[in-house]
C-alpha cells in the first residue's frame, strides 16, 4: 500500500493539476486525418468522484472525447492527464496498467456471444489475472449488485437489451475502476430500462467512483440535475452544474 | 504469470480450438497436407541417397603395377593412397588371389588344365572412394606415380551417380521450399481468419487492460496445438504406408532388394519426427504470432 500511493503521490506532484482533479483536458485538438477536427480547444477539468453528462449532437465529438479519455486515440495538441497518466506521451507497455483502472460500457454492449453471464464477467477478472478465489467471489457480488444474480448462466442472446448491459455495466465494475466511461450507455434501450442503468450508474457513483456518461437522453439529463457539459462541432459550449440538456436550434 | 492465469489461458487455447472448428479443421488439413507431402518426399529422398551412397561404395579404381616391381615400392604406393582423403578404403590384391577369384568366377573346373598363373602381373590396389566425384582427380594422381602401369577406373558410374545425386538434392530442396512458402501462406491466411473471427474479444480484451502477452497467448498455444497436431496426423500415416509399401515391394520384386538396399522405418523416423514436429509447432507458432501482432493495436 505504502508504494503504491508513493508512485501516485509522484504522478500527481508532476502534473502542476490541483490533487482532487482526475482528468484534465486543457487545450485538447483531435484531427483524423480526413475532414474538420472532431474537437477543438477543449478544456475539461473533473474532479475524483463527480457525476458528468457529456451531450451533444451526432457528430459533435463525444465518442471522440471518450476516445482520447481511453487512450484508443491520442491527442493531435494540447495537454490530457487522466489518473495521472499523461496520455499523450504513456509508453504502449504502460496502457494496460493504466486501463485497469477505468471501466467502459458501450451502446452495444460489446459482450462474448459465446459465453454466459457469468464468464463475461469474470473474463475481465482472468484478463488483470485475478485468482479463482476472488473471481468466485467477486463475480456473484457484482452480479447482484446489478440485479441479474438469477441469471449467470444464460448467453446474452437470451438476454434483453437492458439485461445485456448490465452484464457489460457488471464486467466494467468488476474491477472496482476509478473512472467510468460510458458512450450512449441507453442508446439501445427503452425508457424503462435506460432509468434503471441510468440510476445504476448514480449508485455507483456514489460508491465513490467517478462516471463520464455521454447520453441523447433529454429527459434522464434535465431530471437528474447533475454536471452537464454539451459539445457542438467539437467545441464545448456550456458546462454547468445541475445542467439542463440544451436544446439545438 | 499466475498457475490459475497459465491454466486459463490454456483452456482458452484448447477452446480456440474447438471454438472455430472449421478454420481449425481447414489448418490442420493445410499443415498435415504439407507435412504429409514433405515427409513422404523425405522417405523416398533419403532412400535415394541411401541406395545411391551403397552402389558408390562398390565404386572402385583399380591400379596394376610395372613389372617386375619390388614389393616393398607397391607398399609405398599403398601408403601414399591411403593418405589422400578421398580414399575410404583400400585392398591389396595380390596375383594369386586375383587368379583364384577368376578361377572361381569364370572357369570353374576348366581352371586345372593351368600350370602356372596367367595372371601374374595382375596384382593391383582396389581403392574405394568415399565422394565418388573425386575419382577423376585421383586416377590423375595415380597415373603420374612411379611404379604404376594402369589404371582402370568405372567413369560411367562415377558421373551417373554423382549426376544423380546432385539432381536429388536440387531438386529435394526446390520442392521442400515451394511446400514452405505454400503452407506459411494458408496457416497465415487460416490465422487470420481466426483472428478476425475473434477480433471483438481481442478489443474488448485491450479495453479492459489485458497485456499484449496475455492476448497473445491463447491464440499462440492454438496456433501451436493445431501444428502438432498437423504434424502427428502424416506422421502416422507416413509410417503405416512404409511399412507396407517396403513389404509390398520386398516381397512381390525379391531381386529389387538384393540390388538396392532400403532404410528401415525407425532410421527415417529418427529424423521425420523431430523436424516434422519442429516444423508443424514452428509454422503455428509463428502464423500465430505474425497474425495477432497485427491485430493488436487498439
Ligand atoms: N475514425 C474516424 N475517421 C475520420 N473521422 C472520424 C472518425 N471518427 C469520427 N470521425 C468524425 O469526427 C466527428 C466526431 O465524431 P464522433 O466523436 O463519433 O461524434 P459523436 O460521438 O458525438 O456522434 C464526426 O464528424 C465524425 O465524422
Ligand atoms: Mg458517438
Amino acid at each position: 500500500m505504502e508504494v503504491v500511493n508513493n508512485v501516485a503521490e509522484k504522478r500527481r506532484k508532476k502534473s502542476t493539476a490541483p490533487p482532487n482533479e482526475i482528468i484534465t483536458m486543457t487545450n485538447v485538438c483531435k484531427a483524423y486525418s480526413t475532414g474538420a477536427p472532431a474537437l477543438k480547444d477543449v478544456n475539461l477539468h473533473i474532479n475524483r468522484g463527480e457525476f458528468v453528462f457529456i451531450v451533444g449532437d451526432s457528430g459533435s465529438g463525444k465518442s471522440t472525447l471518450i476516445k482520447l479519455l481511453l487512450r484508443e486515440l491520442t491527442i493531435t495538441s494540447g495537454f490530457i492527464n487522466v489518473m495521472g497518466y499523461d496520455l499523450a506521451k504513456i509508453k504502449h507497455r504502460k496502457i494496460p496498467k493504466f486501463r485497469r483502472n477505468l471501466g467502459v460500457v458501450f451502446q452495444d454492449f460489446r459482450l462474448l456471444k459465446d459465453r454466459n453471464v457469468y464468464d463475461n464477467v469474470a473474463f475481465a477478472q482472468r484478463i488483470i489475472q485475478k485468482s479463482n478465489k476472488e473471481i468466485k467471489k467477486n463475480v456473484p457480488s457484482i452480479l447482484a449488485i446489478v440485479g441479474l444474480a438469477g441469471k449467470y448462466k444464460a448467453k446474452p442472446r437470451q438476454l434483453s437489451g437492458g439485461e445485456q448491459q448490465r452484464v457489460a455495466l457488471a464486467r466494467a465494475l468488476v474491477n472496482k475502476p476509478t473512472v467510468l466511461l460510458a458512450d450512449e450507455p441507453t442508446g439501445n434501450l427503452d425508457p424503462k430500462n435506460s432509468w434503471e442503468i441510468m440510476k445504476l450508474l448514480e449508485q455507483i457513483n456514489e460508491g465513490g467512483t467517478t462516471v463520464i456518461v455521454v447520453t441523447h437522453n433529454r429527459e434522464i439529463v434535465n431530471a437528474m440535475q447533475k454536471r452537464v457539459v454539451t459539445l457542438k462541432k467539437g467545441v464545448i459550449v456550456s458546462d454547468e452544474e445541475k445542467g439542463g440538456y440544451i436544446d439545438e436550434d | 504469470m499466475r498457475i490459475s492465469s497459465f491454466f486459463y489461458t490454456l483452456r482458452q487455447g484448447v477452446r480456440n480450438l474447438f471454438r472455430n472448428k472449421w478454420f481449425t479443421l481447414a489448418s490442420i488439413a493445410t499443415i498435415s497436407a504439407c507435412l504429409f507431402l514433405f515427409g513422404l518426399f523425405y522417405a523416398i529422398v533419403v532412400n535415394f541417397q541411401h541406395i545411391v551412397r551403397s552402389a558408390e561404395e562398390g565404386v572402385s579404381v583399380t591400379v596394376f603395377f610395372d613389372e617386375g616391381i619390388e614389393d616393398t615400392r607397391i607398399q609405398d604406393i599403398g601408403e601414399s593412397i591411403r593418405k589422400r582423403p578421398e580414399v575410404a578404403n583400400i585392398i591389396f590384391i595380390s596375383a594369386e588371389e586375383a587368379w583364384d577369384s577368376f578361377k572361381k568366377e569364370y572357369l570353374g573346373e576348366y581352371a586345372d588344365g593351368f600350370t602356372e598363373n596367367p595372371l601374374a602381373d595382375s596384382a593391383n590396389y582396389e581403392i574405394y572412394l568415399n565422394d565418388v566425384s573425386m575419382q577423376s582427380a585421383l586416377v590423375t594422381y595415380l597415373e603420374a606415380m612411379d611404379g604404376v602401369r594402369l589404371v582402370n577406373r568405372s567413369e560411367l558410374a562415377a558421373t551417373t551417380l554423382t549426376g544423380v545425386n546432385a539432381l536429388i538434392a536440387y531438386v529435394s530442396v526446390g520442392i521442400i521450399a515451394i511446400l514452405f512458402a505454400v503452407s506459411v501462406f494458408l496457416i497465415s491466411n487460416t490465422v487470420t481468419i481466426g483472428i478476425s473471427v475473434r477480433k471483438e474479444e481481442i478489443n474488448i480484451m485491450k479495453y479492459i487492460g489485458a497485456t499484449d502477452f496475455f492476448v497473445r497467448s491463447p491464440f499462440v498455444i492454438e496456433g501451436m496445438m493445431i501444428g502438432a497436431i498437423g504434424a502427428s496426423i502424416p506422421l502416422g500415416v507416413i509410417y503405416t504406408l512404409y511399412n507396407i509399401v517396403l513389404e509390398y515391394v520386398l516381397v512381390r520384386f525379391p531381386m529389387l532388394a538384393d540390388l538396392l538396399s532400403f532404410l528401415t522405418v525407425d532410421e527415417i523416423f529418427h529424423v521425420l519426427i523431430p523436424v516434422s514436429l519442429g516444423i508443424g509447432v514452428g509454422i503455428g507458432f509463428l502464423g500465430s504470432i505474425v497474425t495477432v501482432r497485427k491485430h493488436l493495436r487498439v
